[in-house]
């Protein structure tokens, strides 16, 4: 060990516990990520994303609430405004760097809501397998064969527009394509000899499932959810854009590029900032899923 | 979409159970698709008969709506009343306009149509040899192109590229014609004989409001083009690729064919049907597209239906487009699966 470097440890072929065997598979995965430009720099983009969102406070030069009615619909390089000021005459840069916030809090709940939501279907529904299955996966046909931008229009107008409502609708479309993918996977472990192993050693469905087959489609899932975070920051921003998201005077990237809207040919710069802004994030996602593809999940790629 | 769990008991021919099978799963896929909306509307936090009688009416008025609309039956068979309004194409009245739904959407369906299918041509014309080009020249330069068009594509907020078009080729450049389907001067110029403006107009032979609807048009529908091209591309460059490293494209290659023959008329010709199948589902991708669009370029089709019922609370419009929008869009699935079926005989 002493003559051994940290980096030879890690990419040893002869693993000595399985905690060193599971770093030394992370740190190849690594490697192979790294040495993907163009996913390296998505990832770069979503770590200062991060860190702008938690250090808006700090980072934002002004309140991204205050109105400055005096000092309205500033152009761009402005003196202590660089990206401009709305038609409230506030901040954009301050706006944009709090929308972070919203932008990273709906993204997550989202991508926490419908894997789950999925895997639990999808799990289910092959495990079980005669009508649960026939009936679970109707119910998915059904969802997935529905518009779903349409979908999203309609849950929240029953639910009444604001974030939690656009997650929940957003969610509410987003699960299917999950089910449909850890159903696949169930279908392919279920049928495998170590599971039929566990099973004779007395263990239950739900102790397979959930030690079993769940760790075995996080990393289909995983990549599938980092493909899908462009789409849902779109739909979020879509969302918001109609009125339906985030409300004002809530700095949401969608909403302020509405606000925007009516400027457009005389201030064009207070609906384009805003829209560079979830240009930027949800690039940076794709790339950032193109790469984990190409580690978790070689096969899917091309 | 067909589940062949367990052998019949029954030997019938085969394509008839298959048929019976696809027909009960778009039955069943339709009957989830009302169920959803039905029970959106019922649990919607407005009150259908005060959006009726209005606040101030009598409770007898109030009662007497109330059993009209049937509210007090229970969920079951209000579920099966609307299932017989949808069937009559009855989608109630619009709480704005008090017109019937279904004559709004006749109207502003035309729209939506033209606007989308000018947009799939474009999508076609251009991600269709892109794609190829892209398979065959794998690696070069106009692959990349393709792929960081594709990329592109995929993370752009359709809304923002409409106003940034707007910006650019109508208030700076002035290429285009602004929002609308035509300008000012031309509204109600020509009669309406299909609803599609560009050949209403090129039926009455008047070509001054053709050239200005297409300068309204041309830009949304590039802008929904784009985005289908995008998938378009992706999708046939992945097709072609799979084709030309087959065994029968190298011995057409070593039988001195020339390659644009061994592309087009041996590669291309086996993608055809996968290629319509894309189509047709980014067909329906722009339907839905359209929405976002619609609002941008303030397009009088069902996407600004939608949205105005929506912000004006008019659940019977917003409802009504909505069953629309999502039986064309299982309608063009289903149809894409079956040509699928039909026209690839390794899916049978």
């Amino acid at each position: 060990m002493a003559d051994q470097t940290l980096k030879e440890w890690l990419l040893t072929d002869t693993p000595t516990s399985r905690r060193h065997a599971k770093l030394s598979a992370l740190y190849t995965g690594w490697l192979t990520f790294r040495s993907n430009t163009m996913a390296m720099i998505g990832l770069g983009i979503l770590v200062l994303l991060i860190v702008i969102a938690a250090a808006a406070p700090i980072l934002s030069p002004h309140d991204p609430f205050v109105q400055d009615l005096g000092n309205r619909l500033a152009p761009l390089g402005t003196e202590g405004h660089i990206f401009g000021t709305d038609s409230l005459g506030r901040d954009i840069l301050s706006r944009l760097i709090y929308g972070a916030r919203i932008t990273l809090y709906i993204v997550a709940l989202v991508a926490l809501i419908a894997p789950v939501a999925g895997l639990l279907v999808g799990t289910v529904s092959g495990y079980a397998g005669g009508w649960v299955d026939v009936v679970l996966m109707r119910i998915t046909d059904i969802f997935l064969a529905f518009p779903r931008l349409v979908l999203a229009l309609a849950f929240v107008a029953a639910l009444g527009a604001g974030i939690e409502n656009a997650v929940l609708a957003i969610s509410l479309t987003a699960w299917p394509p999950y089910a449909r993918i850890a159903r696949a996977e169930t279908l392919t472990i279920r049928s495998s000899d170590y599971i039929a192993a566990i099973r004779l050693q007395g263990a239950g469905a739900l102790r397979i499932i959930t030690k079993h087959i769940w760790p075995l489609c996080i990393s289909s899932l995983i990549v599938r959810v980092t493909l899908d975070m462009a789409g849902i920051i779109l739909a979020a921003a879509g969302l918001g854009f109609l009125g339906l998201g985030a409300q004002p005077p809530s700095p949401e990237w969608g909403a302020m590029i509405s606000e925007g809207r009516r400027f457009i040919l005389d201030h064009w710069w207070v609906a384009t900032m805003p829209g560079l802004a979830i240009f930027t994030v949800s690039l940076a996602f794709n790339l950032l899923g193109d790469g984990l593809r190409d580690v978790l999940d070689p096969k899917a790629g091309e | 979409m067909t589940d062949n769990n367990g052998e019949g008991r029954l030997s019938l021919p085969p394509w008839i159970k298959t048929t019976v099978l696809t027909i009960g799963s778009i039955a069943v896929t339709m009957l989830g698709l009302l169920f959803i909306t039905f029970i959106i509307g019922r649990v919607m936090p407005i009150d259908p008969v005060l959006a009726i009688v209005g606040e101030r009416a009598s409770q007898s008025t109030y009662d007497a709506v109330y059993l009209e609309l049937g509210l007090d039956k229970p969920l079951v068979v209000q579920f099966l009343y609307y299932l017989w309004d949808v069937l009559h194409l009855d989608f109630g009245t619009s709480l704005l306009n008090a017109r019937p739904v279904s004559e709004d959407i006749a109207r502003v369906f035309p729209a939506t149509l033209e606007l989308a299918t000018l947009g799939i041509f474009i999508g076609i014309v251009l991600g269709v040899p892109l794609g190829v080009l892209a398979a065959v020249r794998k690696g070069s330069w106009i692959d990349q192109i393709a792929r960081v068009l594709a990329l592109v594509g995929y993370s752009m907020p359709i809304f923002w590229l409409g106003l940034m078009g707007l910006l650019i080729f109508y208030g700076i450049l002035g290429w285009v014609g602004g929002p609308g389907r035509v300008g000012i001067f031309y509204v109600d110029v020509v009669p309406s004989v299909t609803g599609l403006i560009l050949v209403d107009a090129a039926i009455d032979g008047n070509w001054n409001v053709f050239k200005d609807a297409f300068s309204h048009i041309i830009l949304p529908a590039s802008l929904l083009g784009y985005f289908s091209l995008a998938y378009i591309s992706r999708m046939t460059r992945s097709f072609m690729l799979e084709q030309l490293s087959a065994e029968y494209v190298t011995t057409a290659r070593v039988k001195g064919m020339s390659e644009w023959d061994v592309v087009w008329k041996h590669a291309f010709k086996n993608i055809r049907v996968q290629l319509i199948t894309v189509i047709a589902l980014s067909y329906a991708n722009l339907l839905e597209g359209s929405v976002l669009t619609e609002i941008i370029f303030s397009w009088p089709g069902i996407g600004s239906y939608i949205t105005t019922a929506l912000l004006s609370a008019d659940m019977n419009a917003v409802l009504g487009g909505t069953v629309v929008v999502g039986l064309i869009f299982i309608l063009l699935n289903i149809f894409s699966d079956l040509l699928y079926k039909v026209f690839d005989p390794r899916a049978r």
